[in-house]
């Protein structure tokens, strides 16, 4: 029989990736559809860590609501935290004092800088390289004990409070921070020879997993995903919120789109979010920590309003509707990584899909946030 | 597009509202019923987190959205709101733009009994997934949309658990 005569038989079949697989980063599946090697479709079937989060915003009052926002994205817990008590003192018409207007930007961008960490460790471990987790992981461990040392957790942070902060820091924690950047920037170079340099990183990286700037707009993705798509935005910048604005800080923008620039962002960031910290420990006002007359039993009056913070991931936002009550009547929690995820379908078809476990890894899931 | 021209073009489609009826003064001749006016205002966004609100009726979401589309914005949230007691349904539809930070709110009230909407999901794809959402927890129809199967709640899942009469 010629070769001509012979008709190929293609067939797809079905792969189901999780709910549990360590490049899930928790109870994601993705359903493929799979033709060989190659991704035809993939669903992504999300919501098994979803516990109605916004529910429970109206069933609490506003301030029993608080502990909620460390559980939502736990790897940096304390930006749902801002986002929120933002939220509720923009409704309220609350004014923060300048000292606990400064802690909060500190301890965010530590959390950003533990939370950037931990994604270099486990994306490296998505891509088969296990070293750098042990790296990175040392490095966080610094930052959750300065973090533990005035939050009093190490995860689920619950430190924000409407009208500023829970405790006041300490000399123990300026000179820890001050200690912990020298070394941190003194680590970098390190990492960039174990990592940005190692030859089987960049192959798996540089032009994988392409999400264009047009892409980004369209599923309202946020975040490093789009800083790494060659966008300038950033909330911190481009709608100031805190005292962002005054402190001299760059937003990485690298125009290759792939998963290789969207590293490249993240790697960047804790440069820039170490200058923020040392500028505001610089310009750390003495004063009270939390505002005078904020009730304990906070009543905003009837409206609503939006709060956008630039966390980890990206832009997560809480829209609020008070009917005057000292429960929120609604309490929409608007998750960075629920819009991330939802391009995943459309820019993994055509990949390999060991190409699609490096898409999926640097966008930075924390099922959790996605799910609320 | 300017902000200033995004801005007619929303005005073109917002709902029309009554103003307060004029008060009555005796013995002077009654007032003329007020032409109603389109519900759009530009907002303090330091007080709103919003530069603009406008209220559309609900068959004329998906031309706002297509109109946000053109002026290059991004569709952030969709946010579902029951209003129980007035009998409705308020979606709220969250644009951004990327260069600016300006911030728009497209807002559509639809009946508690007959909660549809058209899609958005054909202009942003993202929509898809917060549709899907707000039909989990709000039974909101979303009319064209592709998969409306729940997303965040079980796959056999029957209740809008935000609703505010759920589990009363």
């Amino acid at each position: 029989m010629s070769i001509e005569a012979q008709t190929i038989h293609r067939e797809t079949f079905v792969l189901n990736l999780g709910p549990q697989h360590p490049a899930t980063h928790g109870v994601l599946r993705v359903k493929l559809t799979m033709d060989g090697e190659y991704i035809e479709d993939a669903e992504p079937v999300i919501g098994y860590g979803h516990r109605m989060h916004e529910k429970m915003g109206e069933n609490r009052t506003y301030a029993k609501y608080l502990p909620n926002m460390g559980r939502l994205d736990y790897v940096a817990a304390l930006f749902n935290s801002h986002g929120y008590v933002c939220a509720v003192e923009r409704l309220a018409g609350i004014t923060v004092p300048e000292r606990a207007e400064h802690i909060r930007v500190i301890t965010a961008e530590l959390n950003r800088l533990a939370s950037h960490l931990l994604w270099a460790g486990a994306f490296l471990i998505d891509l088969g390289g296990f070293t750098p987790l042990l790296y990175t992981f040392d490095d966080r461990e610094h930052i959750l004990d300065l973090l533990e040392s005035v939050t009093g957790a190490r995860l689920t942070f619950c430190y924000y409070r409407f009208g500023g902060v829970g405790n006041d820091i300490d000399d123990n924690f300026i000179v820890g921070t001050r200690a912990f950047i020298t070394r941190l920037r003194s680590r970098m170079p390190m990492y960039h020879a174990l990592i940005t340099k190692n030859i089987i990183f960049r192959k798996r990286c540089e032009g994988i997993g392409p999400i264009s700037a047009e892409t980004c707009r369209k599923y309202g993705a946020s975040g490093p995903v789009v800083r790494g798509a060659g966008i300038s935005y950033d909330v911190r910048k481009n709608e100031p919120y805190s005292i962002y604005s005054r402190f001299n800080f760059n937003v990485p923008v690298y125009h290759e789109a792939d998963c290789m620039a969207r590293y490249k962002v993240r790697m960047d960031e804790i440069i820039e979010s170490m200058r923020i910290i040392e500028q505001a420990l610089d310009q750390l006002p003495s004063g009270p920590v939390m505002a005078e007359k904020v009730p304990k039993m906070l009543k905003p009056p009837k409206g609503d309003c939006y709060f956008n913070v630039e966390s980890a991931r990206g832009v997560f936002g809480v829209r609020l509707v008070s009917d005057g009550t000292d429960k929120a009547y609604r309490a929409k929690l608007r998750s960075p990584c629920f819009s991330n995820m939802s391009l995943f379908r459309e820019c993994s078809q055509g990949m390999l899909l060991a190409d699609a476990l490096a898409l999926l890894g640097s966008l930075d899931l924390v099922i959790p946030d996605m799910d609320r | 597009m300017t902000f200033e021209n995004l801005k007619l073009y929303l005005t073109g489609i917002a709902a029309m509202v009554a103003p307060p009826a004029p008060p009555v003064i005796e013995g002077a001749e009654p007032a003329p019923t007020p032409a109603p006016v389109p519900q759009i205002a530009e907002t303090d966004h330091a007080k709103r987190g919003t530069d603009l609100e406008v209220t559309v009726p609900a068959d004329k979401v998906a031309v706002a959205s297509h109109i946000m589309d053109n002026a290059g914005y991004v569709l952030e949230a969709i946010t579902g709101v029951d209003w129980l007691a007035e009998n409705q349904f308020e979606v709220v539809y969250d644009y951004t733009l990327w260069a600016s930070g300006q911030r728009v709110a497209v807002r559509a009230r639809i009946p508690r009994d007959n909660p549809v909407l058209p899609t958005v999901s054909a202009i942003y794809p993202g929509a898809n997934w917060h549709e899907r959402e707000t039909h989990d927890f709000f039974g909101i129809q979303f009319e064209g949309h592709p998969d409306l199967t729940p997303l965040l709640l079980p796959e056999d899942a029957t209740f809008h658990p935000l609703r505010k009469d759920f589990g009363t």
